[in-house]
């Protein structure tokens, strides 16, 4: 294939719609949404509920719902130099592709074991169904990876899936996911349903596995929190669309996106001070009939006649620090008066 | 002081699975006072909902006293219980699954109206609803008084159950994770709207979550009791539980919750745990039941005798912890994981 991406990008996503056709109408669940992940680097989707994160990731590995339409866009992958679009793989080289070098970690991971089979025959079945051979080999290889998800492997690799408990389980899960060397692995929502401390056991073993097997990450996440403390790039995405994507700092500290801003603004921290917290009005909209002009304008401070009208452009610029917002200008100002 | 409004003495609550008892509550000591707001936090399984459906009256206790006002509930007889039952209101975690959807909220907000007769006839009864409707700005009321739950948002949704506990005018409403399953951008404005609600209207809140920081910033004026395995391991004034919690377990879990700013959780100092395992509720270590856990363990103290909750020697303030080297007034000294 002819397509040309810089040495550094693992994938390259480029407006990508998706609508899901249904019986009250299409839903527009992704709309012109472009992002780049570079190698080695964890990148996080956040949003709410019904945001479209989740209909993002399935698209990457090509497991949308049947009802779902890929209307516009092109998702490149580059592993070794060589480029390929994978929503034009052949199902042959789709399940190449799945897995091998892009897998995915099901939110969950309570119910993504099949419950009677042992840890151990899941890991040999996805081995086998990718093409290894030699059981010894894969064991070897999976006994390794269960150390590094600190769990005690001999005894994991032998059990049934209802001998683990929740954070076990997703940390055998993860453990699963990486299991053919896959160059960008992703997460949906890894820690939520999971207790604090199980939690903190998670964002600690994937920072382990980061380290030392070098694979890229998207994790969708509602929780900001997990955001800040795992990402280096932040995708904020909102009906559908990314309306904000830059480093983590710079979403966080300097945020260019009055929703950005709005979801910083409503959550509490641990502070030993009262916080000044305030929600965003209004409830997320409709997506079968979304709003004309920028998506946010009903429930944003600053919009204007500009914003009712025009939907503002987010260019794709690996490594800036991007906004879909005409007032820009008037958000870091409002900030800084508030400061 | 005034008296508390409710009062759990020693209760015990557990419940039969299968052919094993699984002690869910132990000891459970607390004593909610006139107007206050009490947060119960804990992680899935600490028996927090238990709790908060013993201080409604949903459930009874196993073993021990429940008062309300003074009065063991198990003895209120009659218009007393009655009014028992009108005083103490919960709002459920999910309000998919808690509101009926067979019927418009309308039908919902005037059942206990008439079933309590808290309004003369007919015609008051649809003006007291429209007022409950106006209160949880759900407004213009016109628009949602003859909807069904599923013609609502989520936030709408957990409007109306707010709604629903208001109509018998409770002195006292438990919030079960009452916001959990709402979208964070909308979170803080229904609680900041129950806030507001229960300084107009003279309610004690006592509201149980999973979520110290959402605790931390609700009930700042008023008191978390921390939950573990079935028992309050620390209680005291929100403010001296976050700034110095004292029980290890508080401890652990401050230090591991990630907070939504980049260089403050990356250079957090997180607290190992000895061991990850959650011990079963049906084979719980003997002594401190986070002893197997606890990075602070003594040996020969902990793994022998259950601490009961009480101000340490030494302290430097009323909170109170369930911890017996603490309580000994001992340094605590950390052990490697």
């Amino acid at each position: 294939m002819s397509q040309n991406l810089p040495p550094d990008v693992a994938l390259k996503v480029d407006d990508l719609s998706i609508v899901y056709r249904t019986d009250r109408g299409e839903v527009k669940a992704t709309a012109n949404v472009s992002f780049a992940l570079r190698s080695g680097e964890a990148m996080a989707l956040i949003g709410e509920s019904g945001s479209g994160k989740t209909t993002i990731s399935l698209a990457l590995i090509r497991k949308l719902p049947k009802n779902a339409l890929i209307t516009s866009g092109q998702i490149l992958y580059q592993r070794n130099q060589e480029v390929q679009d994978v929503l034009k793989l052949n199902s042959r080289q789709l399940r190449e592709f799945r897995w091998n070098e892009c897998a995915m970690v099901f939110q969950g991971a309570q119910n993504a074991f099949n419950p009677v089979l042992k840890i151990r025959k899941q890991f040999e079945d996805t081995a086998q169904s990718h093409g290894w051979r030699d059981k010894a080999a894969v064991r070897e290889r999976a006994l390794s990876l269960l150390q590094l998800v600190r769990l005690d492997p001999e005894r994991v690799y032998d059990a049934y899936p209802h001998e683990l408990s929740g954070g076990m389980k997703q940390r055998a899960l993860l453990a699963l996911g990486v299991l053919l060397s896959p160059q960008v692995v992703i997460l949906d929502e890894p820690t939520t349903a999971l207790d604090i401390l199980t939690q903190r056991a998670i964002i600690d073993v994937l920072n382990d596995m980061r380290r030392q097997l070098d694979f890229s990450i998207i994790f969708i996440s509602h929780d900001l929190s997990l955001a800040a403390e795992m990402a280096d790039h932040v995708a904020t995405v909102y009906a559908g669309e990314i309306v904000e994507l830059g480093g983590v700092n710079d979403v966080f500290y300097q945020s260019l996106h009055p929703y950005t801003q709005g979801l910083l603004t409503s959550v509490p921290t641990l502070e030993h001070t009262q916080d000044l917290l305030q929600s965003i009005p209004g409830s997320p909209p409709n997506l079968i009939t979304p709003p004309v002009g920028c998506k946010f304008h009903p429930r944003c401070a600053f919009a204007d006649d500009v914003c009712m009208e025009d939907s503002p452009p987010l260019a794709v610029d690996v490594g800036g620090h991007l906004a879909a917002c005409w007032h820009k200008d008037r958000l870091i100002e409002s900030r800084k008066a508030r400061v | 002081m005034s008296s508390p409004i409710i009062e759990l003495k020693h209760v015990y609550r557990s419940f039969k699975s299968g052919r094993e008892i699984v002690p869910v509550l132990q000891d459970i000591n607390i004593a909610v006072k006139r107007l206050e707001f009490l947060c119960l936090v804990g992680e899935s399984g600490c028996g927090k909902t238990t709790t908060g459906k013993i201080i409604c009256g949903l459930l009874p206790p196993s073993a021990g006293v429940v008062d309300f006002e003074g009065a063991e509930i198990a003895s209120l007889r009659g218009e007393n219980y009655r009014r028992f039952r009108r005083s103490v209101q919960i709002i459920h975690q999910d309000p998919y699954a808690s509101l009926n959807p067979t019927q418009t909220v309308s039908e919902m907000l005037s059942y206990p109206l008439r079933r309590h007769k808290l309004a003369p006839n007919r015609r008051g009864v649809l003006q007291r609803v429209r007022e409950l409707l106006d209160l949880v700005d759900l407004t213009p009321v016109e628009d949602f008084i003859d909807k069904y739950p599923h013609q609502l948002s989520g936030g709408q949704r957990q409007r109306v159950s707010i709604a629903r506990a208001l109509t018998t005018e409770p002195s006292v409403i438990v919030a079960d994770e009452c916001v959990s399953m709402v979208d964070v951008s909308i979170r803080i404005g229904l609680l900041q709207m129950m806030m507001d609600l229960r300084a107009r209207l003279d309610v004690t809140i006592v509201f149980i979550t999973h979520d110290l920081a959402l605790a931390k910033y609700f009930a700042w004026d008023g008191r978390i009791g921390v939950m573990y395995l079935g028992r309050l391991v620390e209680i005291g004034p929100t403010q001296e539980i976050i700034r110095n919690p004292q029980h290890p377990y508080t401890k652990v879990l401050l230090s591991a919750i990630p907070e939504p700013d980049p260089e403050k959780t990356r250079s957090k100092q997180h607290i190992q745990l000895r061991s990850e395992d959650i011990p079963r509720l049906t084979e719980l270590p003997p002594g401190c039941s986070f002893h197997p856990r606890c990075p602070w363990y003594v040996r020969d103290i902990c793994d022998r005798e259950t601490p009961e909750l009480s101000i340490p020697l030494n302290a430097v303030n009323d909170v109170e912890v369930a911890c017996l080297p603490l309580q000994q007034g001992r340094e605590l000294e950390l052990h490697d994981a």
